[in-house]
């Protein structure tokens, strides 16, 4: 299944709502186009909700992390929602799950940016 | 009596969609082998990783370099050799994505994860001078 990505605003925080495949030529460059249209509109708190990603290669986790550094260097934040056990476990081989952070329920997400 | 070793190959152009189709082979050639779900998923992805890294590193997206990817099925482990085109490289070279410099760098995950999912990974220097990725999965008893 090919990558899907579509954003919502929550408040002031952007829900970027994920399906399909993240690896090389699936998904990239939507996903790095929708951080850059929320970061140039001033949204800079935002969520990936991860809920239908059933697969991630490490080019996929190299889109994770260049979102997190444009983010970042824009002076916002990235909050990682609803990942599967093959991406969490991914994640902590990576030890990408020290850079991230990541919840498991939306509104618990949300309210981390407000904490 | 023990059964006799398998082994066939699959050539493919450099293009993108030859990763899935190898990953896809690769899982198939994996549930033959018996291998349950979870350990399906792995062969999958770190075939899936090895072919990634010929068609970019390797071949560097040239769609007339071939990428030779051969599966032996032995009695103790399933083998896979994923050869390149290339310049090769030396699996020492590849720095760790999982130390603190390199973490939000962009390197590394790739033969991290092939590392993670399969029990024995080697790069070695194919006859014709390209990369040959050899990595084996041990069967269960």
């Amino acid at each position: 299944m090919s990558f899907k990505a579509t954003s919502r605003e929550v408040g002031d925080v952007t829900v970027i709502d994920m399906d399909g495949r993240i690896t090389l030529g699936e998904g990239s460059a939507l996903l790095r186009d929708l951080v850059r249209e929320n970061l140039a509109k001033g949204r800079k708190k935002i969520v990936m909700n991860l809920a239908g990603i059933n697969y991630i290669d490490s080019t996929g986790l190299g889109e994770l992390v260049s979102g997190y550094r444009m983010i970042k260097s824009a002076g916002g934040e990235l909050k990682l929602l609803n990942l599967n056990k093959k991406v969490s476990d991914l994640l902590q081989i990576t030890k990408l799950y020290t850079v991230f952070d990541i919840h498991s329920q939306e509104a618990q997400a949300i309210a981390s940016f407000h904490s | 009596m023990p059964s006799k070793p398998q082994r066939f190959e699959v050539i493919l152009e450099t293009l993108i969609e030859s990763i899935a189709l190898a990953e896809e082979v690769g899982m198939r050639v994996a549930a033959v082998a018996g291998f349950g779900d979870d350990d399906q998923y792995k062969i999958g992805l770190a075939v899936h990783e090895g072919v990634m890294n010929a068609f970019q590193y390797g071949n560097k997206q040239r769609r007339e370099r071939k990428i030779h990817v051969i599966f032996e099925l032995l009695e103790e482990k399933l083998v896979i050799h994923v050869v390149d085109q290339g310049g090769g490289f030396r699996i020492q070279d590849i720095p760790d994505p999982r130390e603190d410099e390199n973490v939000l760098g962009d390197s590394g995950r790739g033969v991290l994860l092939m590392k993670a999912f399969m029990d024995e990974v080697d790069v070695l220097s194919s006859a014709a001078g390209g990369a040959e990725l050899v990595m084996a999965k041990h069967r269960k008893r």
